[in-house]
Order: structure tokens, then sequence, then C-alpha cells
């Protein structure tokens, strides 16, 4: 009943190809758009915005890369942890060596410096496949951090070796470094995230996302019918690349403000990676829930029954946290392999023929 | 499904709806920063345990602080900085006074996010060492001595035992350091020492997942055979370094560890191997002291402490923590004298700390003479550059191996000035100390 599109006609091609074709599903954007850019502002705790939000919208884009190579190309990566670190390097270098220019150009351009380098490992893709290529990218991932940890000058010789994110404002208002408010924040971070991810949504669409998953599903199959298989693998790793990259410039410059090269370790690619699998391969709401899920629940599991008064020792809350949250990554593969975008399309269908199931 | 969006929805909600409880009238509130799960939870649950103890102690006994109860409350950091922030901002809106990261990196993190915020970071001997500089960081405080002066003491034993200073000329020191912001602070005072006595420097790093297993490192060591090791390691590093030095036969009297290396559980597991273990130390060891009884009387006796052995009491680490808690509570002390009031803020706890002076006496007053050198901060230095001493491993406990040892200060406050400013630069625009210095 809620999601009948009955009445709703499409008189062009236009309407045919729109991203959201039918008219409860914009409204339903809009509703979302206005409680994040109005509603969690305005009426969010500075921890809710701080703690949760921001980390949570950024690990969306890290996803939405990665699922990009993960679950439209078919190609699994375990080094986007890595080229989540080039992103944030990269984004320090350039911001520190060009003070004037703003920081958002920096934050955008520091992801096409991660795209280059995933292209570079995304060549053996051509030869190797699944669980070997996953090696491959691993390989990626130890040498990046290495690199993070050894060459100097990607700190700017800092003895600490950490790098962090300096004072730059936007019309005025500061956005990046101690200080920011955790609103100005959020909104560059919302607003990056759902420009790329229009961006996202229009090439998975399009001929480009087509071809990836022409050459996901059987790249023989594809390569017979004219795609050619070693541009089409690459550049699923350059823009899966490039959203990591972002992801990572802004996790640094939006979120910590000063990051060691320890924090883009395996285990970022792996968060990343179940984020994808638990939120669904091939889908880009996945991302959304897989992050909301992977990143934002821990926190509040952990913060929970301190604010609900509970008082219980930090160790035991922190261990129990890992324990419901392996939990339920259990129960939802067991329910739904397919992630909960494939949940989300159950509930879906049932809205639609609800309240008269067949 | 809907039942769970339900849920987390529900406890968002909550989050987002629940104002934070405010502190009580009578009571002044410290997050404790602490790790107890992890890789480094050997070295930090003694700490964790001997910080909040004190604290339980002075409540039970004195009822708090000039008659302020102490409420404290612990976060679990897991010794990352990622988590450390998280903790840093769920507590900050209680009216956190003061914060004890325990972690360089956390340290690290938190310096820029608190001088802004106006909190300060009490960082006991680690964390950023040009923080010493108070002109600089008004709000962060790294008492008794930074890791620059400790190196520099380290230096100046080795060159006692050598003959003078001037005798290093072509010796090599080892270095073997946890890799991470923590074990790489004292790296630019040991290059600068080893051009200006002419001994050459051996680095081993030593990845922080790799911590368990040091044989290659070791194994270089053997090769470079350096004539002195120093060491700036944490958690399980310590006694893998210890058990790896014995087993490839290094002397151990020439192996100097940090003061954060020197803990009962370090040395122990490597067995007589690690007879002669050399460490710096700022704190005494043992419970032979009336406050620590006190703890004992007040707080494990009844049942509220959370060490699980009395032996524990007074073990290195642990009277670290006692220590940390002591520069807090003599601080807020100082804090109320200042300002005339009880309930004190984060800003009025700056004060205190900048004013904060521990005489001999005073140690013995509040029952720990002899516990540790008299500290004084001041608005210029907030370390203070105290001596230290040298404990040494019998094979079942630590001795005190030599005097007290003051850090080279001419050598070190230089460094410690260029250092803090290439940290404005790099983070500039750094905000200019807009505090007065208190009265003395």
């Amino acid at each position: 009943m809620f999601y009948r599109e009955a009445g709703q006609f499409k008189t062009g091609y236009a309407d045919d190809m729109a991203v959201f074709p039918i008219r409860q599903d914009r409204i339903g954007i809009a509703v979302i758009l206005a409680i994040a850019y109005l509603a969690v502002p305005m009426f969010g705790s500075p921890f809710f915005v701080s703690t949760i939000m921001i980390p949570m919208l950024i690990l969306t884009m890290a996803a939405i890369g990665l699922n990009i190579l993960t679950g439209y190309a078919g190609l699994i990566s375990l080094g986007t942890g890595a080229f989540m670190g080039v992103g944030a390097y990269a984004c320090f270098k350039l911001a520190t060596a060009f003070p004037d220019v703003n920081v958002l150009v920096w934050v955008l351009a520091s992801g096409f410096f991660s795209a280059a380098i995933g292209v570079v490992f995304g060549l053996p893709s051509l030869r190797i496949k699944g669980l070997y290529l996953a090696v491959a990218t691993l390989a990626a991932q130890f040498f990046l951090q290495w690199c993070f940890v050894r060459i100097g000058w990607l700190t700017n010789y800092s003895s600490s070796g950490s790098i962090e994110a300096a004072r730059r404002s936007l019309f005025g208002v500061q956005i990046t470094g101690p200080g920011a408010s955790e609103t100005a924040r959020y909104l560059c971070v919302l607003t990056l995230l759902v420009a790329l991810t229009w961006i996202a949504s229009n090439i998975v669409r399009g001929r480009i996302g087509r071809k990836w998953m022409m050459v996901r599903d059987m790249d023989i199959a594809a390569e017979l019918m004219g795609v050619r298989l070693l541009p089409t693998k690459l550049l699923a790793f350059a823009v899966s690349s490039y959203f990591c990259g972002v992801a990572g410039a802004m996790l640094l410059f939006f979120h910590y403000g000063s990051m060691e090269s320890i924090a883009f370790n395996i285990e970022l690619s792996f968060q990343v990676l179940f984020m994808v699998i638990i939120g669904g391969l091939g889908s880009l709401i996945g991302s959304y829930l897989g992050a909301g899920f992977i990143a934002a629940l821990p926190v509040v599991i952990k913060f929970a029954p301190q604010i609900l008064g509970i008082e219980l020792p930090s160790a035991v809350v922190d261990q129990v946290t890992v324990m419901i949250i392996g939990g339920l990554i259990i129960f939802f593969l067991i329910v739904e392999p397919h992630g909960f975008a494939r949940l989300w399309q159950i509930g879906k269908q049932k809205l639609r023929v609800w309240p008269f199931p067949y | 499904m809907r039942v769970n969006t339900l849920l987390v929805g529900t406890a968002m909600m909550a989050l987002v709806g629940t104002a934070l409880p405010a502190a009580a009238e009578d009571s002044v509130y410290i997050p404790l920063l602490t790790y107890r799960t992890g890789a480094f939870a050997g070295s930090g649950i003694p700490i964790a345990d001997g910080m909040h103890d004190y604290f339980k102690m002075l409540n039970a006994r004195d009822g708090g602080i000039g008659g302020v109860k102490i409420v404290t409350e612990e976060c679990e950091t897991g010794y990352t900085a990622q988590k450390g922030v998280e903790c840093y901002e769920a507590t900050k809106a209680k009216g956190a006074l003061v914060y004890n990261p325990w972690s360089t990196g956390i340290t690290l993190a938190l310096i820029p996010k608190a001088t802004q915020e106006k909190i300060p970071v009490l960082s006991m001997a680690y964390g950023l060492s040009a923080a010493a500089m108070g002109k600089t960081f008004p709000w962060v405080f790294n008492p008794p001595l930074t890791y620059w002066d400790g190196l520099s003491v380290a230096i100046k034993y080795v060159g006692d035992k050598s003959g003078g200073l001037d005798k290093l000329k072509g010796k090599t020191i080892g270095f073997i350091y946890l890799d991470a912001p923590y074990g790489k602070e004292p790296i630019p005072l040991l290059e600068g020492l080893a051009k200006d006595y002419g001994f050459k420097v051996a680095k081993y790093p030593v990845p922080a997942d790799k911590m368990q297993d040091q044989s290659s490192q070791w194994l270089n060591v053997q090769q470079d055979n350096p004539d002195w090791m120093v060491m700036w390691g944490w958690g399980a590093m310590n006694p893998t370094a210890v058990k790896e030095a014995a087993k490839v036969g290094y002397p151990m009297d020439k192996f100097i560890g940090v003061w954060w290396s020197g803990s009962e559980d370090d040395a122990r597991p490597a067995g007589p191997g690690g007879k002669g273990y050399l460490t710096l130390n700022f704190t005494a060891t043992g419970a032979d002291f009336p406050a620590v009884q006190d703890i004992v009387k007040h707080v494990f006796d009844k049942g509220n402490s959370s060490v699980k052995e009395k032996s524990k009491i007074g073990e290195v680490n642990y009277n670290k923590g006692v220590y940390n808690s002591v520069l807090m509570a003599e601080a807020i002390r100082t804090a109320q004298k200042i300002t005339g009031k009880k309930v004190i803020n984060a800003a009025d706890m700056r004060l205190g700390l900048e004013a904060l002076e521990i005489s001999e006496a005073r140690f013995k007053e509040i029952g720990l003479g002899g516990f540790a050198a008299p500290v004084k901060v001041t608005c210029d230095d907030h370390s203070g550059a105290h001596a230290v001493y040298l404990q040494q491993w019998n094979g079942t406990k630590w001795v005190k191996a030599s005097d007290w040892i003051a850090p080279m200060k001419d050598k070190v406050r230089p460094l410690l000035e260029k250092d803090a400013s290439d940290y404005t630069a790099k983070n500039a625009p750094w905000p200019a100390r807009s505090e007065d210095c208190p009265k003395s």
C-alpha cells in the first residue's frame, strides 16, 4: 500500500531513466536529506554528531568505494585501508604545501592520487582472480603502510610520525583542524558524501557500471561481447580507490584531526569489507546500511550503558561490544546472506503488497 | 530486522536526547582514559588500578579533597588514538577537569583539541616532550620530566660508566623502540647527542603488531653488537625484549629501559637471565608508605579495589598510577587554594597544575615521604626536568642502582624550544597563550 506505484505514469524517456522513478522514493529521499541536513545538526548532541554520524558517513564513502570494486566489478580487495591512507597522506601533503587553496579542493583531489596507486596495484587483476587477487591487494596494504611509516617526506618529517589536519575554513567558517565545530565538519562530510554518491549511482547505472557487472558475472562472455577487460578492471580500481582516498582524507581532516599510519592498517580494510558484505554486495544503499551497522553500532553499544546510567567496568563494555557485534554479524549472515540491501528490498516488496500479501 | 532497527533507533534517540547528568554540587569529575584490553593491557591495568585506588582512598579517608568528592569514570581506549578521541568526546561535556591520555598517540591527538576547548591534559612523563614549553602549550603538562630529559639521563649514566661523556666517542648505542609516536619521540635528541658526543646510534624499531616476536631485531643487535642498549618499550614489548636480550646473551647491565619498561612483569618473565637489567624510574617501589597502606586499609581490604592480589599494590606501574593521581590531587588542592572555590572547573585546574609544587615535606605530609623527588611546575616549564634514578633487577625485585640523576637541561631545553616552535609552525595558526601566569 505504501509503495504502490499505481497511477504514476512515465511519459518520457527521462522519466524512465530517473534515479528514483517512484514518487514514494523521491519523498523518502527528500525526508532523509532534510533530516540529515536540518534535524541532525539542530537536535543532535555534539557527541552524537562528532562520534557517531561523522565517522559513519566517512566510512560509508569508503564502503561505496569498495562496493564499486567488489560488489559491481567482482574484484576482491583487502587494500582499502591503505588506499584510504594514500588519500589522507596526499591530502595532508597538498594542504600543507599549498595552504591557500581551499581544503575541500584538496580532499577531492587527493582521491586522484589514491586512484593512481589503485590502478598500479590493480594491474595483476587481469591475470589473477578471486582470492588470489585478495592476496595481491594484501601486498598493497602492507607495502603502502610500510611507506607511511618509513618515508619521512610523507609526514613532513614529523618526529612522532603522525599527520595533522591544519586549520582551514570555508566561507569564513572553520571546517578543519582543532576548533572546527562538529556541525561544520558534519555538513562538509555530508555534502561530499551526497555528491559523490550521486556520481557513483550514475556511474553504476550507466555504460561503465554495466560493463563492470558483465565482467563480474562472466568475464569471458564480456570479452566476447567486446568489453576490453584491462581498461574496465583498471577503471573499477581507479574509481573505487578514488572514493576510498576521499574517505581517507575526510577521516583525517573532518574526523580525527591527527592520525598515525597504524590507523590505516589491515583492520580498517577488513572493517570496510565487512560493511560491504553485511550491507550487500553491489548496492549503494547497502553501503550506507553496512557502514551504519559496523561503524556506528559499536559506539552506540559502548556508550549506551554509560549514558543510560548503568555502571559497568569499561573493559567489560569493550569486550561485550565486540561479542555483540560479532554475534549480530553471524546472525545477519545466516538470516540474510545477501546483506541489508536485500532485506530492504524484501521489506519494500512487503510494504508494496501490504495489507494483502499473496 | 525491523525490531533491531527500532532498537538502534531508540538507542540513538536516547543518545541525542539525553542531557548529560550534571556534576553534583560537591564533586569534581575526572575521566580516566585507561586500557584494560589489548596488547598493552599488561601495563595499563596496574596503572588504572593505581589511579583509581588513590582517589578512592582519598574519598573514603578524607571525604575527598577539601570536602569535594572525586568522581572518576573509566573509558577504555585500548591504547588506540581513535578510541581515545571517542572517549574524550564522550566525556568532555560532563565537566572533565583534566585528561590523562596514557598514550603518546592519544596525547598528540588531544593536544590541539584540548587547547582549543580549554581542558588541561596531564601527560605524566610521556607525550609530546615540547609540551614542557608552558608559554606555547598552556593546557598541557608533562611533569616530572620529558622523554628527552629521560634519554639525557640514560646517556649521562652511560657516560659515567664509560669514564666520562667524552669517552663515548666511537661507541655505538643501540636504541630499540616501539614503532609508534611514543617510541619515536626521543629520537631527535638521541641523534643530537650522538652528534655532540660522537657516538653512533643503531635503531631497532619494533612494530606494534610484532611486539611479541622480536627475534629479527635482536638478531641485528647481535650482529651490530652495540656497546649499550636503550629501550623505549611498552606493554608486551618489554618482557619480550628482556627475554630476547637474555637469549642472545646481551650483557643485561648495559641494557637501559625507560621508566615505562621497568615494571616487575617486564623483567620477571626472563627468569635468571634478566638479572642486571636497568631502567630509569621516578617513583619508589613497594608499599611501605603510609598513603599506600591507607589504600590497602580503606580500599583493598573493603573490596573496593579492582586489584586481585595484595602483592600487586606497590608494584612499579601501580605506583606510577598512584603518583599520577597524587599530581592531580595536589593540583586540585592548589587550585582550591588559589581560587578559593571548593568545586573547581577545568580552567581552575589548569591554574592548579601550573602552580603545582610538591616539596619533600609535602610528600611526607600526604604519607608519601621519599616516594618521589620534589616536583615543581612553573608557567615557563610545564615539566620541570626533575631528576630520576636507575633501578636494577636483581632476579626477584627492583633495587636502586644509582643516585637521583638530573637531566642535561642545557642540551634538552634548546631542543624543546625549537620543537615547540616547529609544532606551532606546523599547526599554524596556533593560538597564542592568553592565560596569565599564576602569582607565585
